[in-house]
């Protein structure tokens, strides 16, 4: 009996060591087994790309678009919460284990495109701040050890936080004051700073960072995405925040202009097209349920009463106020014009319902 | 939208739903909305309200509108008075609603407005931006017309014993016409003072509801005539050696408004 649990035990640990998805190749091929060298997805000659959040929706994008320009991929995820990967993930691992390092042994990366990072309602915070923050310094510890060339970070808008004071069109340089105004987000910014360290510190990682707008579409599974995927969606009265979306289509073709072209630095990504959230709402389908918005401590619960159904209360700013970014400088760096409108972004989400 | 789709085939005639889609509005998206929230069937809405308080209720009279040039950068610099925004938007209505070069100046306003349900969202729909210096650049960098009250909320909210008497001017306007080289049209409102007199500021319900100021004042606007007078423009080089200079060039503006306030007291025939 103890020794079936302890094979049972084993058999998980492997599971989520490579991922049995990987193990049966679509082309044939004998597929890896734990032990057995990760070749990565891809026949690419342009050399080994390690995309970090590789179960993701984003990621499964960009990694389709790397191979098909010639990349070979090796996926690594760290959320180790489910059982099932998709066929993308080749390696789930904690980044603050020494396993790790295994990976970038391993492979001769050339690139790294780091898009895993726990959302703000994933975990606890704690956990948030030891995966996100200390985890991505071992990253690029470990990416600087190996001598990789290309660093993609993916960060988020929300980085500069909600507030009534907010001009439109932020630009790069605005302080990221989400940290002051949401303690529950440090994390993100933390995040960023850290990047911004090393971008200086470690020119040779050539380091681009991408803040980008609300992602929606098919398979994205964020916040906004799940507000639009309900039939009945929280707004608070009297608050109707203009916003920003971008496909995800158009933003794995963003992640991989910048990795391709790799001009270090930070760039917002979002399309020059803005749309108020009750308006986003029924254009996707959604009716609206309006949530007490004054006093603030009122809204803040009546969204937690909600649970799933509702934004997290500490993001309830950003359905409150309008952050629009200004994304002209990735734009004009990289050449980048989105393909996808936002009435085609929203009919996608009309169409589920 | 559901609302707007319902209230604007009732509400909006063709000559203002002509007004509207007469003014050059080349930053709205594919949902109807520039980034910094401006829609224009909110604006139609709310300009047929609009009209009806400029033609009717404060039967505005604006001089000088040809000193507003039909398209480029540039601020509009007023008085500012009447605990309300009235005045902004009857500045913006005059130069949006001229039949030739029409243009819809965005007015800046205080950066409390967006935490007021409802207020914020309408506010920013009919061209409303926060006063921040940021949104300035980005809108003259687009070529926009700006319309700017550098006295802030000691204009808006000084009582009436003060009316007329121009209160500090922040500096951050003038920075922003010399680096953005921005002429500046410099405006005379008389008239707003008288819409909505206050006789204090009741400080403890301001600091209780959070809001900058709170009026003993009627509830309602009154209707006050309302003189609109348009400077010529001022063009000022970005050759400035300190904050003196920048100062004396304040003062030119603030001496080109009190003429200009002057002139519309003595058009005034009557208050009301």
């Amino acid at each position: 009996m103890a020794e079936r649990t302890r094979q049972e035990t084993r058999r998980q640990t492997a599971a989520r060591r490579k991922t049995p998805a990987r193990r049966d190749r679509a082309d044939g091929r004998k597929a890896a087994t734990a032990t057995d060298d990760v070749q990565g997805i891809g026949h690419g000659h342009r050399g080994k790309v390690m995309v970090t959040g590789a179960a993701g929706a984003l990621a499964q994008h960009v990694i389709a678009e790397l191979i098909e320009h010639d990349y070979d991929v090796v996926g690594v995820e760290f959320r180790g919460v489910q059982h099932e990967y998709p066929d993308t993930v080749d390696y789930v691992v904690d980044f603050n284990q020494r396993p790790f390092e295994d990976v970038f042994r391993e492979h001769d990366f050339v690139g790294v495109v780091h898009l895993g990072r726990i959302r703000f309602t994933q975990s606890t915070r704690g956990r948030r701040y030891s995966a996100n923050v200390v985890g991505t310094s071992r990253l690029l510890g470990l990416a600087k050890k190996y001598g990789v060339t290309k660093v993609l970070a993916l960060s988020t808008y929300h980085v500069y936080g909600a507030d009534a004071r907010n001009p439109s069109l932020i630009d790069e340089e605005h302080p990221m004051r989400a940290a002051n105004l949401m303690p529950e987000i440090v994390d993100a910014v933390e995040l960023e700073n850290l990047f911004n360290i090393h971008l200086y510190k470690d020119p040779e990682l050539n380091i681009v960072i991408l803040r980008p707008c609300n992602i929606a579409g098919p398979g994205i599974n964020n916040e906004i995405s799940r507000m639009l995927g309900q039939s009945v969606a929280p707004c608070l009265v009297g608050f109707s925040p203009l916003m920003q979306f971008i496909h995800v289509a158009d933003m794995s073709r963003a992640v991989l202009m910048a990795f391709e072209q790799n001009h270090p630095g930070v760039y917002n990504v979002a399309p020059n097209d803005y749309v108020t959230y009750q308006d986003a709402l029924q254009m996707a389908g959604c009716r609206r349920l309006f949530l007490p918005s004054v006093p603030p401590r009122l809204a803040r619960r009546a969204v937690r009463a909600l649970g799933r159904l509702a934004p997290p209360a500490y993001l309830i700013d950003f359905f409150k106020y309008s952050v629009i970014i200004d994304g002209s400088l990735f734009a004009r760096t990289f050449d980048f014009a989105p393909e996808h409108s936002l009435s085609e972004l929203f009919a996608h989400y009309r169409a589920k319902k | 939208m559901r609302t707007r789709q319902f209230l604007k085939p009732r509400l909006v005639p063709r000559d203002v739903e002509a007004i509207v889609d007469n003014l050059p509005m080349g930053n709205i998206g594919s949902a109807g909305y520039d980034p910094w929230g401006l829609n224009p069937d909110t604006a139609k809405i709310t300009f047929t309200l609009v009209r009806w308080l400029y033609d009717h209720y404060f039967r505005v009279v604006a001089n000088g509108l040809e000193n507003v040039a039909p398209e480029g950068r540039l601020l509009l610099v007023g008085n500012h008075g009447g605990q309300l925004p009235v005045d902004g938007v009857l500045v913006s209505y005059a130069v949006a609603s001229r039949n030739d070069g029409a243009r819809l100046p965005r007015s800046m306003i205080e950066r409390w407005f967006p935490s007021v349900p409802f207020l914020g969202n309408w506010m920013n729909s009919v061209g409303g931006v926060i006063g921040d210096p940021k949104n300035c650049a980005k809108m003259l960098e687009r070529d926009e017309a700006i319309v700017v009250f550098p006295e802030g909320i000691r204009g808006s909210g000084k009582p009436y014993h003060l009316r007329y008497q121009l209160q500090r001017f922040g500096h951050g306007f003038m920075h922003l016409a010399m680096e953005h080289d921005a002429p500046i049209v410099p405006v005379g409102v008389v008239g707003c003072e008288e819409t909505m007199p206050s006789l204090a500021n009741i400080k403890p319900v301001a600091r209780m509801l959070g809001m900058p100021y709170f009026p003993l004042s009627p509830l309602v606007p009154l209707p006050a005539r309302v003189v609109l007078n348009f400077g010529k423009p001022m063009h000022f080089a970005n050759d400035v050696r300190g904050e003196a200079d920048v100062a004396r060039r304040v003062e030119q503006v603030k001496d080109a408004i009190r003429d200009l306030i002057d002139a519309g007291v003595a058009q005034r025939q009557h208050l009301f």
